[in-house]
């Protein structure tokens, strides 16, 4: 109803402009045969489950239907703010985050800089297409390769004791104080050369007369990459950063599942992984799904805050 | 190239010194894990068990892979993961061209509106509970259907090939045009024939994905073995014999498990799953990086 006579005041205030709205869309059948079965889509898939978040403000019961489900406020919220294991998972989650944040986007920058550095092609080549190499990889692998070795006579234990690092070989995988670490990581190990890609591409973007410049003004290696590079990869470096600040909270629970267990589930576990045990292995819908709504609605504030934080930031020093 | 070596300075060398090194060892870091899983997948297992095997086989041998092509489950397994990837891939593409093609026509009427809304779909998501409800309501728990219908469209693939459209020039759709080619034919004649590289950036990451996804499989098929995923298959073997060994006062457990699947079993099945995307990758690598730039710039 609202579309429509929004539709129609459009049409009434440009009648010169556009033509009729039913009009256009018989003009352009095909266009809309193409792509409104996916809107379709998108609304079942991706829209319809927002519709669930309903279930946070209820006692929901599968057999009932909408009508007579039990509607009892913010319960299941309250309830979530007074279990401390809550507070033990949100610790968890914002702790491995936190590290991804910091390692895992430092990492991929060092990375493209020093390989862009490198004149030999060969080694360059040969280097970038392996660093991609573990990103095509499924975590169950990475978890796999990870355990193995960590474990006591695994290859880490192994050169650590060699090196007198370690007197004992340590088993990494079942202390807990280790574990985000571990997490941490995997990470970097699995993805660094692929997030390096954008970086690399950005850096092929920066002029090479300023580096020409430099040389001749007697700049050494580290102030071309310090006062060339650096700043002409800046503006993707930030989009990145409040990217990766938005999807702060939405690492995901792959990494922590299959590489937790029972031992250090302490540290261990995280928000989604907290909803899957709570909401669906014991279905209990409705908390679970009060666990998943708090974890969308933090990040989408720290997506906007990172958000606004980046415009006046780069206002005062970009601009 | 070859003339500038002479004017290193002294700062240049030591720093190319460095730089090498870093990047060997990062190279070194990357690549062991992947020669140590197959020299031990190529060792005989009872062998392994002695330890210290690194790179090379000590008594090489095949059977640990003609030992996994006995097992039934993985077998099953296998058919299910290359047929979810085909179907999958197959289904990704066309949706994400086709909407993407729509979405690049500039005098497409609903052009902003369809946009914005799949824009928002990569900032939120329903969460776990709510997106397992839906399926549950949708009768695809226990299915084949839930590997490949969820993941139809996605955002991030259809801006990619969109940015990738919007780089042809225009005038080959309006010279089609007017040779009386409708939109639909103008997509599959002129469009799609021009997209090959991005398409196979997409199908990559299509793959991928869903070669590389397990837990769909152990949230919604665990308990339909007809129905579980190689990487699935793997987990749980993987997984027993990590809680096993985790557990220091559990020896039964772990020696019982040990004997069920050796690690040289684990490995070579390790390397099964792995090798098809080890084949594919470098080929494709020139496509995926402009891909994953087209997308990084209009994202």
């Amino acid at each position: 109803m609202e579309a429509l006579t929004t539709n129609n005041e459009s049409v009434t205030v440009k009648p010169r402009k556009k033509t009729g709205f039913w009009r256009s869309v018989i003009r352009q059948k095909y266009l809309y045969l193409m792509s409104i079965p996916f809107v379709i889509w998108l609304f079942v898939f991706n829209y319809l489950p927002l519709w669930g978040w309903t279930m946070a403000f209820q006692n929901y019961k599968p057999s009932r239907s909408f009508g007579e489900q039990e509607w009892v406020g913010l319960d299941q919220f309250s309830r979530l703010f007074q279990d401390d294991q809550f507070y033990l998972v949100l610790r968890n989650t914002l702790a491995m985050s936190l590290m991804g944040l910091v390692v895992g986007f430092l990492f991929p920058i060092v990375f493209a800089i020093l390989l862009n550095e490198v004149k030999n092609m060969g080694f360059k080549r040969i280097t970038q297409t392996v660093s991609y190499l573990p990103h095509f990889v499924s975590w169950v692998v990475v978890a796999g390769i990870i355990s193995s070795m960590l474990s006591l006579d695994g290859i880490v234990n192994q050169l650590l004791v060699w090196l007198h690092i370690l007197d004992e070989p340590v088993q990494f995988m079942a202390k807990g104080k280790w574990f985000w670490g571990i997490v941490t990581g995997s990470d970097v190990w699995k993805e660094t050369g692929w997030n390096a890609i954008i970086y690399l591409a950005a850096i092929t973007g920066i002029d090479k007369e300023l580096y020409e410049a430099a040389r001749v003004d007697g700049a050494g290696r580290f102030r071309q990459m310090w006062n060339i590079t650096m700043p002409g990869i800046r503006s993707t470096i930030m989009v990145l950063f409040i990217m990766s600040i938005g999807h702060l909270l939405s690492i995901g629970f792959e990494k922590q599942m299959l590489l937790g267990n029972s031992l250090v589930s302490d540290y261990s576990q995280v928000l989604d992984l907290y909803a899957l045990n709570y909401g669906i292995k014991i279905a209990h819908f409705s908390y679970g799904t009060a666990i998943s709504m708090f974890n969308s609605v933090i990040s989408i504030i720290l997506l906007f805050t990172a958000n606004g934080l980046f415009k006046k930031f780069a206002k005062e020093s970009i601009m | 190239m070859a003339g500038k070596a002479f004017n290193l300075t002294r700062s240049e060398r030591v720093f190319n010194i460095v730089n090498y090194t870093l990047l060997g060892l990062v190279l070194v870091v990357t690549l062991y894990p992947f020669l140590n899983v197959l020299a031990i997948s190529l060792n005989d297992s009872t062998d392994t068990v002695r330890g210290g095997i690194y790179i090379w086989p000590r008594q090489f041998t095949l059977d640990n892979y003609n030992t996994i092509f006995g097992y039934t489950s993985l077998i099953q397994g296998f058919k299910i993961s290359v047929y979810r990837t085909l179907i999958g891939t197959v289904l990704g593409l066309i949706s994400s061209s086709m909407l993407a093609y729509t979405l690049s026509r500039p005098d497409f009427r609903s052009r902003k509106f369809i946009s914005t809304f799949l824009a928002l779909t990569m900032y939120f998501s329903g969460g776990m509970v709510p997106v397992y409800i839906l399926m549950r309501d949708l009768h695809l728990i226990g299915t084949f259907g839930i590997y490949v219908l969820p993941g139809i469209v996605s955002a991030f693939n259809v801006f990619v090939i969109r940015s990738f459209i919007d780089g042809l020039p225009y005038a080959l759709q309006e010279s089609a045009k007017l040779d009386g080619a409708n939109d639909f034919q103008v997509y599959y004649r002129v469009i799609l024939p021009l997209c090959k590289p991005v398409l196979a950036t997409i199908a990559l990451f299509l793959a991928v994905g869903q070669w590389n996804s397990w837990f769909d499989t152990y949230l919604y098929n665990g308990n339909k073995p007809d129905l579980t995923t190689l990487q699935y298959e793997l987990m749980k073997i993987l997984d027993s014999t990590q809680q096993g060994s985790a557990m220091a006062n559990a020896n039964d457990l772990a020696n019982q498990m040990a004997q069920v699947s050796p690690e040289s079993i684990k490995m070579a099945i390790t390397i099964v799953v792995t090798v098809p995307i080890l084949v594919v990758y470098p080929f494709l690598q020139r496509y995926f990086v402009g891909g994953m730039t087209l997308g990084a710039v209009k994202a």
